[in-house]
Order: C-alpha cells, then sequence, then structure tokens
C-alpha cells in the first residue's frame, strides 16, 4: 500500500464528487450563468436547465417534478418537512408525533422545538439491531398524530428500516409521512409512491454530488410552511436565487448512482462483508447494527477497552479516513445517541468505529484497514487501565 | 489534523513512560471509562525523588498525550515539587490544548496528586487534604 495514498472510508460523512458531477456544473459557473428567473435569454436558458434537472431528479424518485423542492441539504429539508407537517396538524387539532431515538439530529432538534411548542413526541426504541417494526409505528399511533418521521438507514449504524410497510400504515390511518433518506438516496431503491412517501429529504454530497444542495420531496396536495422566506423561488416555498450549478451537479450525480446502483451494491457489500469478517476476529468487539438489513457501505464496531478518538488519530496517521461515535470526537460530552439508543453502555459507546465505503474502495484496501485497526486497537488496549482491569478479571467485559 | 498542536501529537504518538510499576510506592486513579476517560499514574519514590513514574490511559489523544506530558514534569522531581504540579504546566507545555480538551489536562494533574496521596498515606505521611480538591475534573464531565 502506498504510504502517501489517502484510504477514504468515511463516505457516510460526505463522499468525492464524481467526475459526472463536476462536470455537469461547469457550463453554470462559466457560460450559463443566468438567473433563472430573469426574463431574457440568458436567464431563461438557466431556467431551462433548471426545469430539467428537476423533471431528471422527479423520474429517478418516482415521483412528479412539481413535487421537487431544492435546499440547501438534508437538514433544512428535514426542518422544513416536519415543521411543515406540524404545522398542518395543528391546524387540525393533531399535535402529536412519532418518530425514532436514533435519528440524525436535524431531526431530533426540530422535534425537540416542536415540544417546546406544545407538540407531544413518541420516540420509538430502535431495539439492539438497530430496528423498528410497523407495529412499534402502528401501537404508538393515537387520533391525534399528525407525522411520522422515521429514516430511511441510520447514519451511523447503517440500518434500514421498513419505510414502504411503515407509509403504508400512515396512509391507512391518514397520517403524514416524512423520511430522512440522506443515506439511502444513491445506495438504495427509492420510488416515493410504491413506497408511500409523503415527504422526503436528501443530500447531493452524500451520493458523490456537491455540497450545499438537497432535495425536499413533498406530496402534491402537502402544504409546506417557509423555513426561508423572500422571492418566489420553489413555487414560493423556498425563497432565494436556485443554485444551479449545484442542482445540475445533484442531478447527474444522483442519475449516476441511480443507474449503477446494483452494481455499487454487489462491490461495495462484498468489501463491506469482508471488512466486517476481519474486524469481528478481534476480541471484544462488535458489530453494531443488523447485518442484514444495513447498508451496503456501513461498518461499525465497539472495541472494548478503548476511546475512539485515539483510534482515529492513529488509522489517519495511517493515511486511513474514518469517523467514530465517542464524545471526543463530536466536541460533546455524549458519546453517540445511537449508540446509546442501541443499549450500548457510554464506556463501549466512547470505543467505536465506523468505516462507510464507496465503490471507489478496494479490497486491497479493505486487507491494510484490517490489519491497521487490528494492530492499534492492540496497541491502545495495551496501554490502557480499563483492558487492563478486564483481563485481570477485576471487571467483567461487557462485550464478550 | 490540526485539532492538535504538533506537540501533542508527538506525546499521543510516541507516549513517554507508557505501562505500569508492579511495586509502586504511589498509585493514582482517577477519571470514568463513562465519561470517556481514565488514568492511572504508577510512582516510584526513593527517598522523597520521584525515580520512576509509569502511566496507563484509557481515552482521547489529548488525555494520552497530557498523561504522558505529566510524567516527564514530575520524573526526578522531589514529591513537594510534584505536589504543584498543575494542569496549566501541562498544558503548556503540550504547547495548549482545544478549550474542550482542557479537562484531559485536569485529569492529569488529578492523576499525579491522587497517586501521591496514595504514597502519603502508605508512609503515614501527613498532609493538607485542601491540596486534594474531589475530583474537580468530574464538573467537566458527564455528571458522574
Amino acid at each position: 500500500m502506498n504510504k502517501t495514498t489517502k484510504i477514504y472510508v468515511d463516505n457516510a460523512a460526505t463522499t468525492k464528487m464524481s467526475k459526472m458531477a463536476i462536470n455537469a456544473m461547469i457550463p453554470f459557473m462559466d457560460n450559463i450563468y443566468g438567473n433563472p428567473s430573469s426574463l431574457h435569454s440568458v436567464g431563461q436558458e438557466a431556467n431551462k436547465a433548471l426545469c430539467d434537472a428537476r423533471e431528471k431528479i422527479a423520474i429517478l424518485l418516482g415521483c412528479m417534478a412539481k413535487e421537487i423542492i431544492f435546499t440547501s441539504g438534508g437538514s433544512e429539508s428535514n426542518n422544513q418537512a416536519i415543521i411543515s407537517a406540524a404545522k398542518i396538524g395543528e391546524k387540525q387539532g393533531r399535535k402529536h408525533i412519532i418518530s425514532t431515538t436514533f435519528e440524525h439530529h436535524a431531526v431530533l432538534y426540530v422535534l425537540d422545538k416542536l415540544k417546546e411548542e406544545g407538540f407531544e413526541v413518541t420516540l420509538l426504541d430502535v431495539h439492539e439491531n438497530g430496528i423498528i417494526t410497523p407495529e412499534q409505528v402502528e401501537n404508538a399511533i393515537r387520533t391525534e398524530t399528525c407525522l411520522v418521521t422515521v429514516m430511511y438507514a441510520n447514519n451511523e449504524i447503517g440500518t434500514i428500516q421498513p419505510i414502504k410497510e411503515i407509509g403504508e400504515l400512515c396512509k391507512k390511518h391518514g397520517i403524514l409521512f416524512h423520511t430522512d433518506a440522506v443515506q439511502a438516496a444513491g445506495r438504495l431503491h427509492i420510488d416515493v409512491k410504491e413506497q408511500n412517501i409523503d415527504m422526503l429529504s436528501l443530500s447531493a454530497h452524500k451520493f458523490h454530488g456537491p455540497k450545499g444542495i438537497g432535495v425536499l420531496y413533498a406530496r402534491k396536495g402537502i402544504q409546506l410552511s417557509n423555513i426561508i422566506v423572500g422571492g418566489a423561488q420553489e413555487r414560493r416555498k423556498r425563497a432565494g436565487t436556485e443554485n444551479i450549478p449545484a442542482i445540475m451537479g445533484m442531478a447527474a450525480a444522483l442519475e449516476e448512482s441511480c443507474h449503477n446502483i446494483n452494481e455499487n451494491s454487489e462491490k461495495i457489500t462484498v468489501l463491506r462483508n469482508k471488512l466486517i469478517d476481519g474486524l469481528s476476529e478481534i476480541p471484544h468487539s462488535v458489530l453494531n447494527g443488523d447485518m442484514e438489513h444495513r447498508l451496503p457501505g456501513n461498518v461499525n464496531f465497539c472495541f472494548e477497552g478503548i476511546e475512539g478518538e485515539a483510534l482515529l488519530l492513529l488509522l489517519d496517521d495511517k493515511n486511513i479516513c474514518a469517523s467514530s461515535g465517542s464524545a471526543c470526537t463530536s466536541g460533546s460530552l455524549e458519546p453517540s445517541h445511537v449508540l446509546l439508543a442501541i443499549g450500548r453502555p457510554h464506556e463501549i459507546a466512547h470505543g467505536s468505529l465506523r468505516l462507510s465505503l464507496s465503490e471507489e474502495n478496494t479490497a486491497q484496501e479493505v486487507d491494510y484497514i484490517i490489519s491497521m485497526v487490528i494492530e492499534i486497537v492492540e496497541y491502545l488496549r495495551n496501554m490502557s487501565p480499563v483492558w487492563r482491569d478486564l483481563t485481570d478479571g477485576k471487571n467483567k467485559f461487557v462485550i464478550n | 489534523m490540526a485539532l492538535y498542536s504538533e506537540k501533542v501529537m508527538d506525546y499521543f504518538r510516541n507516549p513517554r513512560n507508557v505501562g505500569i510499576i508492579e511495586d509502586a510506592d504511589g498509585v493514582g486513579e482517577v477519571g470514568n471509562a463513562k465519561c470517556g476517560d481514565i488514568m492511572k499514574i504508577y510512582l516510584k519514590i526513593d527517598n522523597d525523588i520521584i525515580t520512576d513514574v509509569k502511566f496507563e490511559t484509557f481515552g482521547c489523544g489529548s488525555a494520552i498525550a497530557s498523561s504522558s506530558m505529566s510524567t516527564e514534569l514530575i520524573k526526578g522531581k522531589p514529591v513537594s515539587e510534584a505536589m504543584q504540579l498543575t494542569n496549566k504546566a501541562v498544558t503548556e507545555a503540550l504547547d495548549g490544548l482545544p478549550a474542550h480538551k482542557m479537562h484531559c489536562s485536569v485529569l492529569a494533574e488529578e492523576a499525579i496528586k491522587e497517586a501521591l496521596k496514595d504514597y502519603y498515606n502508605k508512609n503515614d505521611i501527613k498532609y493538607d487534604h485542601s491540596n486534594f480538591p474531589k475530583c474537580k475534573s468530574c464538573d467537566h464531565c458527564c455528571g458522574e
């Protein structure tokens, strides 16, 4: 392995842009610079491209172009979807929302805000495997429930939720269903109609598109509330001149990812399984999240007796770029809420490692990662008083 | 990574004085695995001089670097001088720590003091209890 080549396995954080996405953007930063709201030909040329991109994305998601709103990304889409559904519910006197304990903070913190405004929120337990069941949703539904928001796939442990079934339940009960599909878009099949999805959020930089651009799909007839007011862009639902270059990049990236979805999934799944098998050899380690219903590229482990940030820094020294749910990496004092949600104790959650693969990774890289992680975990354990107490029998192992 | 100074990274990558002392004269352990860091210090004291010091740390890069640096700062020093070690001195010797990592240097100071307290207790040496404030690092931690 060439020492200077970076091995990037943090694709759940962000991805490298594809050449196709970059090339799709360039003309719109160069000659086609018009404002799509302008009446003149330069503006209309940009407007034509905007309409085409919207149409392209709509086809890929299985909806109509007018059901697509361009936003700044996943966080904004989640905010707008949830706030809109809450406003609709409030008008009908329905102020109860169902979600899960391990949603992204761009969902959970919006729900916290709504709680302050008098909404009741039920967060469903995600179990040790990181998957909720449609029965849990059904049992939580009340007459006042206005929204169910459940992520398609978890960003940390990659577990895939039964969103089609949940959507079906919501439809039956006349409740809006939103899904945060930020980790799923471009990697898992999406068809909003077939999957009974009323609202969906996605973000381009997770599927090799540019940063700062995303989509909110909202089924026709759902009254969206503005987060940003001003101009009449996006059917008056999101003010601000459209980020045309980014939108063009996103449309190209989504098209490319969806086109290669099966091929990429097969390739990445093989690498993922190889990585999981290799890391499972480390004693007192555990894979976080269900093995079967899992994103093709997600690997997430806890290693007992060590802390994740130290592991990440030493991996970076070996040119491996990964991520951890340890408190130290987040700048907060609490370890990952996702790992706590699946029942990992604090001290175990601190010792987590997330490796998220893309189709650009290779089997050779996976072999190198396995050998480096084994080496570094052993090194850190050898200087850990926690590990010593475990191996001396003073304390009991949590992970056997 | 630009999170840490070169000095922190050096002490993290090449920690000095890692290990244990089987027949230590003083041992101190502070922190909490729940909070994500535990430091354990072992002292060998001969004639009031710290002749050897080792550490074990469960924690992040700055926790490992802070404990390593603190062992270097007291090695070969008289006990009374080691008692004067502050988290500020540890931080300065590391060319600074990020604000949210300052508690690592506090833990290092406390671990050294815990080990010295253990040495005093084992040898029936009287000491001023006010020199050993009760686990102030926990204020920075997760509420344990």
